[in-house]
Protein backbone atom coordinates (compact mmCIF):
# COMPACT_ATOMS: atom_id res chain seq x y z
CA UNK A 1 0.00 0.00 0.00
CA UNK A 2 1.46 3.06 -1.04
CA UNK A 3 2.12 5.47 2.25
CA UNK A 4 1.05 8.95 2.75
CA UNK A 5 3.45 11.59 3.48
CA UNK A 6 1.65 13.65 5.98
CA UNK A 7 2.79 17.27 7.61
CA UNK A 8 0.90 18.60 10.71
CA UNK A 9 1.54 19.86 14.12
CA UNK A 10 1.35 17.83 17.24
CA UNK A 11 1.44 19.69 20.50
CA UNK A 12 2.85 22.89 18.77
CA UNK A 13 5.58 21.31 16.59
CA UNK A 14 5.74 20.84 13.38
CA UNK A 15 5.40 17.06 12.97
CA UNK A 16 5.74 14.77 10.18
CA UNK A 17 4.99 10.89 9.34
CA UNK A 18 3.85 9.10 6.94
CA UNK A 19 0.82 6.56 7.21
CA UNK A 20 -1.62 4.43 5.04
CA UNK A 21 -4.56 5.85 3.93
CA UNK A 22 -6.57 3.93 6.51
CA UNK A 23 -4.60 4.23 9.68
CA UNK A 24 -6.37 6.45 12.22
CA UNK A 25 -4.51 9.36 13.47
CA UNK A 26 -5.13 6.75 17.09
CA UNK A 27 -3.25 4.50 15.50
CA UNK A 28 -0.24 6.69 14.29
CA UNK A 29 -0.14 8.72 17.40
CA UNK A 30 0.62 5.55 19.44
CA UNK A 31 2.48 3.61 16.89
CA UNK A 32 5.07 5.62 14.79
CA UNK A 33 5.20 8.76 16.93
CA UNK A 34 5.25 6.68 20.06
CA UNK A 35 2.60 9.16 21.59
CA UNK A 36 1.00 6.16 23.90
CA UNK A 37 -0.90 8.76 26.09
CA UNK A 38 -4.09 8.78 24.16
CA UNK A 39 -5.64 5.03 24.55
CA UNK A 40 -7.66 2.94 22.54
CA UNK A 41 -10.69 1.90 24.44
CA UNK A 42 -13.54 0.91 21.68
CA UNK A 43 -12.17 2.32 18.63
CA UNK A 44 -15.43 3.64 17.81
CA UNK A 45 -16.24 6.74 19.07
CA UNK A 46 -17.95 5.29 22.34
CA UNK A 47 -14.83 5.68 24.76
CA UNK A 48 -13.57 9.31 24.71
CA UNK A 49 -10.21 7.36 25.90
CA UNK A 50 -8.32 8.36 22.42
CA UNK A 51 -9.81 12.39 22.78
CA UNK A 52 -7.24 15.00 21.28
CA UNK A 53 -8.09 18.51 20.15
CA UNK A 54 -7.83 18.95 16.07
CA UNK A 55 -7.58 22.95 15.47
CA UNK A 56 -8.95 23.72 18.81
CA UNK A 57 -11.60 21.13 18.66
CA UNK A 58 -12.50 17.83 21.04
CA UNK A 59 -12.84 15.24 18.60
CA UNK A 60 -12.07 11.16 18.78
CA UNK A 61 -8.15 10.14 17.15
CA UNK A 62 -9.78 6.81 16.84
CA UNK A 63 -12.74 8.30 14.24
CA UNK A 64 -10.41 10.42 12.23
CA UNK A 65 -8.10 9.12 9.25
CA UNK A 66 -4.26 10.23 10.06
CA UNK A 67 -4.22 11.25 6.31
CA UNK A 68 -7.07 13.89 7.19
CA UNK A 69 -3.75 15.74 9.65
CA UNK A 70 -2.41 17.38 6.89
CA UNK A 71 -1.75 21.33 7.53
CA UNK A 72 -3.99 21.14 10.71
CA UNK A 73 -2.70 21.29 14.26
CA UNK A 74 -3.31 18.43 16.95
CA UNK A 75 -2.83 18.89 20.70
CA UNK A 76 -2.61 15.53 22.61
CA UNK A 77 -2.66 14.51 26.37
CA UNK A 78 1.07 14.73 26.10
CA UNK A 79 1.39 18.17 25.52
CA UNK A 80 -0.37 19.50 28.46
CA UNK A 81 1.63 19.62 31.47
CA UNK A 82 4.43 22.40 30.97
CA UNK A 83 7.67 20.53 30.98
CA UNK A 84 7.14 19.43 34.87
CA UNK A 85 4.47 21.93 35.86
CA UNK A 86 1.36 19.94 35.72
CA UNK A 87 -2.10 21.49 34.26
CA UNK A 88 -4.20 22.33 37.17
CA UNK A 89 -6.75 19.88 36.32
CA UNK A 90 -3.67 17.08 35.99
CA UNK A 91 -2.39 18.10 39.67
CA UNK A 92 -6.21 18.16 41.24
CA UNK A 93 -7.17 14.52 39.60
CA UNK A 94 -3.97 13.70 41.44
CA UNK A 95 -4.91 15.10 44.72
CA UNK A 96 -8.92 13.76 44.57
CA UNK A 97 -7.75 10.45 43.68
CA UNK A 98 -10.50 10.88 40.67
CA UNK A 99 -8.50 8.10 38.62
CA UNK A 100 -8.09 4.69 39.12
CA UNK A 101 -6.66 2.25 36.46
CA UNK A 102 -6.27 5.72 34.65
CA UNK A 103 -6.98 4.18 31.17
CA UNK A 104 -10.20 6.70 30.54
CA UNK A 105 -7.88 9.77 32.03
CA UNK A 106 -5.89 11.23 29.46
CA UNK A 107 -8.95 11.36 27.40
CA UNK A 108 -11.04 12.84 30.33
CA UNK A 109 -8.56 15.74 31.00
CA UNK A 110 -8.16 16.41 27.54
CA UNK A 111 -11.86 16.70 26.93
CA UNK A 112 -12.20 18.84 30.62
CA UNK A 113 -9.47 21.40 29.46
CA UNK A 114 -11.50 21.71 26.50
CA UNK A 115 -14.61 22.85 28.93
CA UNK A 116 -13.18 25.01 31.05
CA UNK A 117 -11.48 27.05 27.64
CA UNK A 118 -15.17 27.91 26.69
CA UNK A 119 -16.62 28.17 29.83
CA UNK A 120 -14.39 29.06 33.28
CA UNK A 121 -17.77 28.77 35.42
CA UNK A 122 -19.86 25.07 34.36
CA UNK A 123 -22.39 23.96 36.35
CA UNK A 124 -22.61 20.04 37.49
CA UNK A 125 -25.20 19.46 34.72
CA UNK A 126 -22.62 21.28 32.08
CA UNK A 127 -19.45 19.16 33.23
CA UNK A 128 -21.62 15.78 33.01
CA UNK A 129 -22.87 16.45 29.54
CA UNK A 130 -19.83 17.73 28.52
CA UNK A 131 -18.11 14.11 29.91
CA UNK A 132 -20.79 12.16 28.13
CA UNK A 133 -18.48 11.05 25.68
CA UNK A 134 -15.93 9.90 28.15
CA UNK A 135 -16.46 6.87 29.77
CA UNK A 136 -14.80 5.45 33.21
CA UNK A 137 -15.18 1.67 34.30
CA UNK A 138 -14.09 2.78 38.12
CA UNK A 139 -14.60 5.79 39.03
CA UNK A 140 -18.22 6.00 39.23
CA UNK A 141 -17.27 9.73 37.75
CA UNK A 142 -18.30 11.39 40.44
CA UNK A 143 -14.72 12.42 41.80
CA UNK A 144 -14.27 13.43 38.27
CA UNK A 145 -16.69 15.68 38.28
CA UNK A 146 -15.62 17.41 41.41
CA UNK A 147 -12.20 17.49 40.32
CA UNK A 148 -13.55 19.67 37.41
CA UNK A 149 -15.57 21.79 39.46
CA UNK A 150 -13.20 22.48 42.05
CA UNK A 151 -10.16 23.05 38.96
CA UNK A 152 -12.65 25.31 37.60
CA UNK A 153 -12.96 27.21 40.41
CA UNK A 154 -9.36 27.55 42.24
CA UNK A 155 -8.70 28.36 38.54
CA UNK A 156 -11.40 31.23 38.41
CA UNK A 157 -9.98 32.39 41.66
CA UNK A 158 -6.53 32.47 40.12
CA UNK A 159 -7.52 34.81 37.65
CA UNK A 160 -9.35 37.27 39.61
CA UNK B 1 -7.47 -5.35 3.61
CA UNK B 2 -7.93 -4.06 0.12
CA UNK B 3 -5.31 -1.05 -1.32
CA UNK B 4 -7.34 1.88 0.10
CA UNK B 5 -6.74 5.48 -1.45
CA UNK B 6 -7.44 9.01 0.23
CA UNK B 7 -8.51 12.15 -1.41
CA UNK B 8 -9.25 15.41 -0.04
CA UNK B 9 -9.71 17.38 -3.26
CA UNK B 10 -10.11 21.32 -2.89
CA UNK B 11 -12.97 21.71 -5.49
CA UNK B 12 -16.72 19.96 -6.09
CA UNK B 13 -15.73 19.18 -9.87
CA UNK B 14 -12.49 17.26 -8.87
CA UNK B 15 -14.81 15.56 -5.93
CA UNK B 16 -17.73 14.37 -8.21
CA UNK B 17 -15.01 13.27 -10.59
CA UNK B 18 -13.20 10.78 -8.71
CA UNK B 19 -16.07 10.02 -6.67
CA UNK B 20 -17.91 8.64 -10.00
CA UNK B 21 -14.49 7.20 -11.68
CA UNK B 22 -14.12 5.36 -8.91
CA UNK B 23 -18.18 3.94 -9.36
CA UNK B 24 -19.15 2.07 -6.31
CA UNK B 25 -15.72 1.15 -4.84
CA UNK B 26 -15.33 5.06 -3.48
CA UNK B 27 -16.93 6.78 -0.32
CA UNK B 28 -17.50 10.54 0.77
CA UNK B 29 -16.02 11.27 4.18
CA UNK B 30 -17.33 13.75 5.92
CA UNK B 31 -17.15 13.35 9.55
CA UNK B 32 -16.73 10.12 9.75
CA UNK B 33 -18.36 9.05 12.72
CA UNK B 34 -20.27 6.66 10.90
CA UNK B 35 -18.00 5.26 7.97
CA UNK B 36 -14.61 4.79 10.06
CA UNK B 37 -16.65 2.82 12.50
CA UNK B 38 -18.06 1.19 9.18
CA UNK B 39 -14.69 0.37 7.91
CA UNK B 40 -13.18 -0.96 11.15
CA UNK B 41 -15.90 -3.55 11.92
CA UNK B 42 -15.37 -4.45 8.26
CA UNK B 43 -18.76 -3.38 7.19
CA UNK B 44 -17.88 -1.49 3.99
CA UNK B 45 -14.02 -1.29 2.72
CA UNK B 46 -14.06 1.32 0.19
CA UNK B 47 -11.55 1.23 -2.21
CA UNK B 48 -11.17 5.08 -2.38
CA UNK B 49 -12.07 7.40 0.21
CA UNK B 50 -12.90 11.08 -1.10
CA UNK B 51 -12.33 13.68 2.09
CA UNK B 52 -15.20 16.48 1.10
CA UNK B 53 -14.03 19.14 4.26
CA UNK B 54 -11.56 20.80 2.07
CA UNK B 55 -14.48 22.27 -0.37
CA UNK B 56 -15.75 25.42 0.61
CA UNK B 57 -19.07 25.18 -0.46
CA UNK B 58 -19.05 21.76 1.82
CA UNK B 59 -18.22 23.65 4.63
CA UNK B 60 -19.68 26.81 4.69
CA UNK B 61 -23.03 28.50 6.43
CA UNK B 62 -24.28 31.26 4.80
CA UNK B 63 -27.61 33.44 5.45
CA UNK B 64 -28.81 34.25 2.27
CA UNK B 65 -30.65 37.87 1.32
CA UNK B 66 -34.46 36.57 1.98
CA UNK B 67 -33.74 35.26 5.40
CA UNK B 68 -32.94 31.87 4.73
CA UNK B 69 -29.87 29.54 5.28
CA UNK B 70 -27.29 27.43 2.95
CA UNK B 71 -25.85 24.68 5.38
CA UNK B 72 -22.61 22.88 3.77
CA UNK B 73 -23.20 18.88 3.94
CA UNK B 74 -19.91 18.52 6.21
CA UNK B 75 -20.89 21.40 8.75
CA UNK B 76 -20.39 19.78 12.12
CA UNK B 77 -22.77 20.23 14.87
CA UNK B 78 -20.26 21.83 16.49
CA UNK B 79 -19.86 24.79 14.62
CA UNK B 80 -23.43 24.87 13.72
CA UNK B 81 -23.69 25.44 17.35
CA UNK B 82 -21.34 28.58 17.19
CA UNK B 83 -23.15 30.44 14.50
CA UNK B 84 -24.32 33.29 15.85
CA UNK B 85 -27.84 33.35 14.49
CA UNK B 86 -28.94 29.83 13.29
CA UNK B 87 -30.05 28.57 16.18
CA UNK B 88 -32.52 31.32 16.56
CA UNK B 89 -34.07 30.74 13.79
CA UNK B 90 -34.14 26.99 13.63
CA UNK B 91 -34.09 25.82 17.44
CA UNK B 92 -35.50 22.87 16.43
CA UNK B 93 -32.87 22.09 13.64
CA UNK B 94 -29.82 22.84 15.77
CA UNK B 95 -31.46 20.79 18.77
CA UNK B 96 -31.49 17.66 16.58
CA UNK B 97 -28.67 18.10 15.25
CA UNK B 98 -26.84 18.80 18.60
CA UNK B 99 -28.33 15.76 19.97
CA UNK B 100 -26.10 13.58 18.09
CA UNK B 101 -23.55 11.42 20.10
CA UNK B 102 -20.80 13.24 22.53
CA UNK B 103 -18.85 16.31 22.28
CA UNK B 104 -16.37 14.30 20.37
CA UNK B 105 -18.67 13.27 18.14
CA UNK B 106 -20.44 17.19 17.71
CA UNK B 107 -16.69 17.74 16.74
CA UNK B 108 -17.52 15.71 13.62
CA UNK B 109 -20.80 14.59 12.70
CA UNK B 110 -22.36 16.52 9.96
CA UNK B 111 -26.15 16.90 9.02
CA UNK B 112 -25.17 15.46 5.47
CA UNK B 113 -23.41 12.60 6.68
CA UNK B 114 -26.35 12.17 9.24
CA UNK B 115 -28.80 11.83 6.14
CA UNK B 116 -26.55 10.02 3.73
CA UNK B 117 -26.08 7.28 6.54
CA UNK B 118 -29.43 5.78 5.93
CA UNK B 119 -30.39 5.40 9.04
CA UNK B 120 -33.98 5.68 10.14
CA UNK B 121 -32.61 6.85 13.38
CA UNK B 122 -31.19 9.76 12.18
CA UNK B 123 -32.14 12.45 14.98
CA UNK B 124 -31.21 15.60 12.52
CA UNK B 125 -33.26 14.12 9.62
CA UNK B 126 -36.92 14.88 10.90
CA UNK B 127 -36.04 18.31 12.09
CA UNK B 128 -35.12 18.40 8.59
CA UNK B 129 -37.91 17.16 6.98
CA UNK B 130 -40.26 19.18 9.24
CA UNK B 131 -38.41 22.33 8.72
CA UNK B 132 -39.16 22.14 4.19
CA UNK B 133 -35.41 21.72 4.40
CA UNK B 134 -34.23 20.94 0.48
CA UNK B 135 -30.67 19.44 -0.69
CA UNK B 136 -28.14 20.54 -3.47
CA UNK B 137 -27.15 17.25 -4.91
CA UNK B 138 -24.16 17.71 -7.55
CA UNK B 139 -23.08 14.51 -9.62
CA UNK B 140 -21.62 13.73 -13.27
CA UNK B 141 -24.91 14.58 -15.11
CA UNK B 142 -24.91 18.22 -13.36
CA UNK B 143 -27.13 19.73 -10.06
CA UNK B 144 -30.37 18.87 -8.62
CA UNK B 145 -32.51 19.85 -5.62
CA UNK B 146 -34.76 17.54 -4.03
CA UNK B 147 -36.53 17.81 -0.71
CA UNK B 148 -34.75 16.05 2.62
CA UNK B 149 -37.77 13.52 2.47
CA UNK B 150 -36.83 12.48 -0.78
CA UNK B 151 -33.40 11.59 0.28
CA UNK B 152 -33.81 8.02 2.26
CA UNK B 153 -34.78 5.04 0.12
CA UNK B 154 -34.31 2.07 3.36
CA UNK B 155 -32.17 1.51 5.87
CA UNK B 156 -28.54 2.14 4.54
CA UNK B 157 -29.48 3.39 1.44
CA UNK B 158 -30.38 7.04 -0.65
CA UNK B 159 -31.79 8.21 -3.75
CA UNK B 160 -28.40 9.87 -4.83
CA UNK B 161 -27.68 7.97 -8.46
CA UNK B 162 -24.15 6.41 -8.39
CA UNK B 163 -21.16 9.44 -8.22
CA UNK B 164 -23.65 12.25 -6.71
CA UNK B 165 -22.37 13.60 -3.52
CA UNK B 166 -24.19 16.00 -1.18
CA UNK B 167 -23.41 19.55 -1.46
CA UNK B 168 -26.11 21.54 1.24
CA UNK B 169 -28.85 21.93 2.72
CA UNK B 170 -30.84 25.04 1.93
CA UNK B 171 -33.46 26.47 5.17
CA UNK B 172 -36.50 28.63 3.79
CA UNK B 173 -36.65 32.40 4.91
CA UNK B 174 -39.00 32.80 8.58
CA UNK B 175 -42.17 34.20 8.52
CA UNK B 176 -42.93 35.99 11.92
CA UNK B 177 -44.82 33.61 13.95
CA UNK B 178 -42.61 30.37 12.90
CA UNK B 179 -41.20 28.02 15.07
CA UNK B 180 -39.90 24.89 15.75
CA UNK B 181 -38.95 21.99 17.79
CA UNK B 182 -37.25 18.51 18.07
CA UNK B 183 -37.37 15.22 20.63
CA UNK B 184 -36.31 12.08 20.55
CA UNK B 185 -37.11 9.47 23.54
CA UNK B 186 -33.92 7.22 24.19
CA UNK B 187 -33.66 4.66 26.97
CA UNK B 188 -30.42 6.64 28.35
CA UNK B 189 -29.99 10.67 28.86
CA UNK B 190 -27.52 10.82 26.06
CA UNK B 191 -25.46 8.55 23.82
CA UNK B 192 -28.02 6.55 22.37
CA UNK B 193 -30.04 5.43 18.82
CA UNK B 194 -33.86 7.29 19.29
CA UNK B 195 -36.09 5.03 20.07
CA UNK B 196 -39.11 7.93 18.17
CA UNK B 197 -38.00 10.75 17.09
CA UNK B 198 -40.11 13.98 16.32
CA UNK B 199 -39.57 17.28 14.65
CA UNK B 200 -42.19 19.74 14.47
CA UNK B 201 -42.10 23.03 12.25
CA UNK B 202 -44.97 25.64 12.41
CA UNK B 203 -46.39 29.59 12.29
CA UNK B 204 -48.84 30.71 14.21
CA UNK B 205 -50.68 34.39 13.64
CA UNK B 206 -53.04 35.59 15.93
CA UNK B 207 -53.06 32.19 18.08
CA UNK B 208 -54.05 29.81 14.96
CA UNK B 209 -52.13 28.10 13.16
CA UNK B 210 -51.46 28.79 9.73
CA UNK B 211 -48.72 26.54 8.36
CA UNK B 212 -47.06 23.16 10.19
CA UNK B 213 -44.85 20.31 9.01
CA UNK B 214 -44.12 17.23 11.05
CA UNK B 215 -41.48 14.35 10.54
CA UNK B 216 -41.31 11.22 12.25
CA UNK B 217 -37.58 9.41 12.49
CA UNK B 218 -37.30 5.44 14.15
CA UNK B 219 -40.46 4.18 13.33
CA UNK B 220 -40.39 2.71 9.71
CA UNK B 221 -37.71 2.01 7.19
CA UNK B 222 -37.63 5.82 6.54
CA UNK B 223 -37.88 8.88 7.88
CA UNK B 224 -41.59 10.38 7.29
CA UNK B 225 -42.69 13.48 6.35
CA UNK B 226 -46.53 12.97 8.08
CA UNK B 227 -48.57 15.21 5.84
CA UNK B 228 -51.67 13.97 8.11
CA UNK B 229 -50.54 15.38 11.58
CA UNK B 230 -49.66 18.42 9.71
CA UNK B 231 -52.97 18.76 8.02
CA UNK B 232 -54.75 18.47 11.77
CA UNK B 233 -52.55 21.07 13.49
CA UNK B 234 -53.08 23.66 10.27
CA UNK B 235 -56.36 26.12 10.74
CA UNK B 236 -56.70 25.12 14.12
CA UNK B 237 -55.72 26.99 17.53
CA UNK B 238 -53.34 24.06 18.53
CA UNK B 239 -56.43 23.18 20.58
CA UNK B 240 -56.46 19.35 22.58
CA UNK B 241 -58.70 18.07 20.01
CA UNK B 242 -56.63 18.89 16.76
CA UNK B 243 -53.44 17.81 18.99
CA UNK B 244 -55.08 14.54 19.49
CA UNK B 245 -56.18 13.99 15.97
CA UNK B 246 -52.05 14.84 14.96
CA UNK B 247 -51.03 12.49 17.23
CA UNK B 248 -53.49 9.62 15.89
CA UNK B 249 -52.18 10.36 12.32
CA UNK B 250 -48.39 9.85 13.61
CA UNK B 251 -49.55 6.64 15.49
CA UNK B 252 -51.22 5.80 11.95
CA UNK B 253 -48.40 6.77 10.18
CA UNK B 254 -45.57 3.66 12.40
CA UNK B 255 -44.35 0.72 10.60
CA UNK B 256 -41.79 0.29 13.36
CA UNK B 257 -39.36 -2.81 14.53
CA UNK B 258 -38.90 -4.54 17.37
CA UNK B 259 -35.74 -4.52 19.13
CA UNK B 260 -34.31 -4.00 21.87
CA UNK B 261 -34.80 -0.37 22.70
CA UNK B 262 -38.29 -0.50 22.42
CA UNK B 263 -41.27 -2.74 20.87
CA UNK B 264 -43.77 -2.02 18.24
CA UNK B 265 -46.35 -1.06 20.49
CA UNK B 266 -44.03 1.07 22.41
CA UNK B 267 -42.48 2.87 19.64
CA UNK B 268 -46.16 3.40 18.09
CA UNK B 269 -47.56 4.88 21.32
CA UNK B 270 -44.20 7.07 21.92
CA UNK B 271 -44.65 8.44 18.48
CA UNK B 272 -47.87 10.08 19.36
CA UNK B 273 -47.04 11.31 23.11
CA UNK B 274 -44.01 12.62 21.23
CA UNK B 275 -45.49 14.53 18.65
CA UNK B 276 -47.81 16.37 21.47
CA UNK B 277 -44.82 17.20 23.78
CA UNK B 278 -42.79 18.87 20.56
CA UNK B 279 -45.75 20.63 19.48
CA UNK B 280 -45.83 22.30 22.43
CA UNK B 281 -42.45 23.52 22.54
CA UNK B 282 -42.69 24.66 18.90
CA UNK B 283 -45.84 26.69 19.96
CA UNK B 284 -44.53 28.24 22.64
CA UNK B 285 -41.29 29.19 20.67
CA UNK B 286 -43.68 30.31 17.94
CA UNK B 287 -45.26 32.21 20.30
CA UNK B 288 -42.28 34.41 21.18
CA UNK B 289 -40.91 34.77 17.37
C1 LIG C 1 -20.47 7.50 19.68
C2 LIG C 1 -21.45 7.82 18.60
C3 LIG C 1 -22.71 8.32 18.93
C4 LIG C 1 -23.64 8.63 17.93
N1 LIG C 1 -24.85 9.13 18.31
C5 LIG C 1 -25.76 9.47 17.36
C6 LIG C 1 -27.02 10.02 17.74
O1 LIG C 1 -27.29 10.26 18.93
N2 LIG C 1 -27.91 10.32 16.76
C7 LIG C 1 -27.64 10.10 15.43
O2 LIG C 1 -28.46 10.42 14.59
N3 LIG C 1 -26.45 9.57 15.05
C8 LIG C 1 -25.52 9.25 15.98
N4 LIG C 1 -24.29 8.71 15.60
C9 LIG C 1 -24.04 8.45 14.19
C10 LIG C 1 -23.28 9.56 13.43
O3 LIG C 1 -22.50 10.35 14.32
C11 LIG C 1 -24.22 10.50 12.67
O4 LIG C 1 -24.99 9.77 11.75
C12 LIG C 1 -23.47 11.64 11.96
O5 LIG C 1 -24.36 12.68 11.62
C13 LIG C 1 -22.74 11.19 10.70
O6 LIG C 1 -22.11 12.33 10.12
P1 LIG C 1 -20.60 12.28 9.59
O7 LIG C 1 -20.31 13.63 9.03
O8 LIG C 1 -19.68 11.81 10.66
O9 LIG C 1 -20.74 11.19 8.45
P2 LIG C 1 -19.69 10.21 7.76
O10 LIG C 1 -19.39 9.08 8.65
O11 LIG C 1 -18.56 10.99 7.20
O12 LIG C 1 -20.63 9.72 6.56
C14 LIG C 1 -21.78 8.93 6.79
C15 LIG C 1 -22.25 8.30 5.47
O13 LIG C 1 -22.74 9.28 4.58
C16 LIG C 1 -21.95 9.36 3.41
N5 LIG C 1 -21.79 10.80 3.16
C17 LIG C 1 -21.37 11.73 4.08
N6 LIG C 1 -21.42 12.96 3.55
C18 LIG C 1 -21.88 12.83 2.28
C19 LIG C 1 -22.16 13.75 1.22
N7 LIG C 1 -21.98 15.08 1.40
N8 LIG C 1 -22.62 13.28 0.03
C20 LIG C 1 -22.81 11.93 -0.14
N9 LIG C 1 -22.58 11.01 0.83
C21 LIG C 1 -22.11 11.46 2.03
C22 LIG C 1 -20.66 8.65 3.74
O14 LIG C 1 -20.06 8.08 2.61
C23 LIG C 1 -21.14 7.60 4.71
O15 LIG C 1 -21.69 6.51 4.04
C24 LIG C 1 -23.32 8.42 16.57
C25 LIG C 1 -22.06 7.94 16.23
C26 LIG C 1 -21.12 7.65 17.22
C27 LIG C 1 -19.76 7.14 16.83
S1 LIG D 1 -11.05 4.63 21.36
FE1 LIG D 1 -11.83 6.39 20.40
S2 LIG D 1 -13.70 6.65 21.42
FE2 LIG D 1 -13.00 4.80 22.26
S1 LIG E 1 -10.03 5.25 35.97
FE1 LIG E 1 -10.26 3.30 35.07
S2 LIG E 1 -11.54 3.75 33.39
FE2 LIG E 1 -11.53 5.61 34.44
Amino acid sequence: MAKLHISTKINGEPTEFLCDPNDSMLDVLRGPLALTGSKEGCGSGDCGACSVMLDGRLVCSCLMLAAEAEGHEIETIEGMAEGEKLHPLQQKFLEMAALQCGICTPGVLVASKALLEKNQNPTETEVRYWLAGNLCRCTGYDKIVRAVLDTAAEMREATR
Amino acid sequence: MTDMRYLAPSTLDEAVGAFAAAAGAARILAGGTDILVQMRAGMVQPGLIVDIKKIPELTGIEETADGGFVIGAAVSGAVLYEHPRFGEVWPGVLEAINLIGSTQVQGRASAGGNLCNGSPAGDSVPAMIAAGATVTVQGPNGRRQMPVEAVPAGPGRTNLTPGEILVSFTLPPRAKGASDAYLRMIPRTEMDIAVVGCGVNLTLKDGVCTAARVGLGAVAPTVLLVEAAAKALIGSKLDDAAIETAAAACRAACRPIDDKRGTIVYRTKVAGVLLKRTVAIAADRAGRA
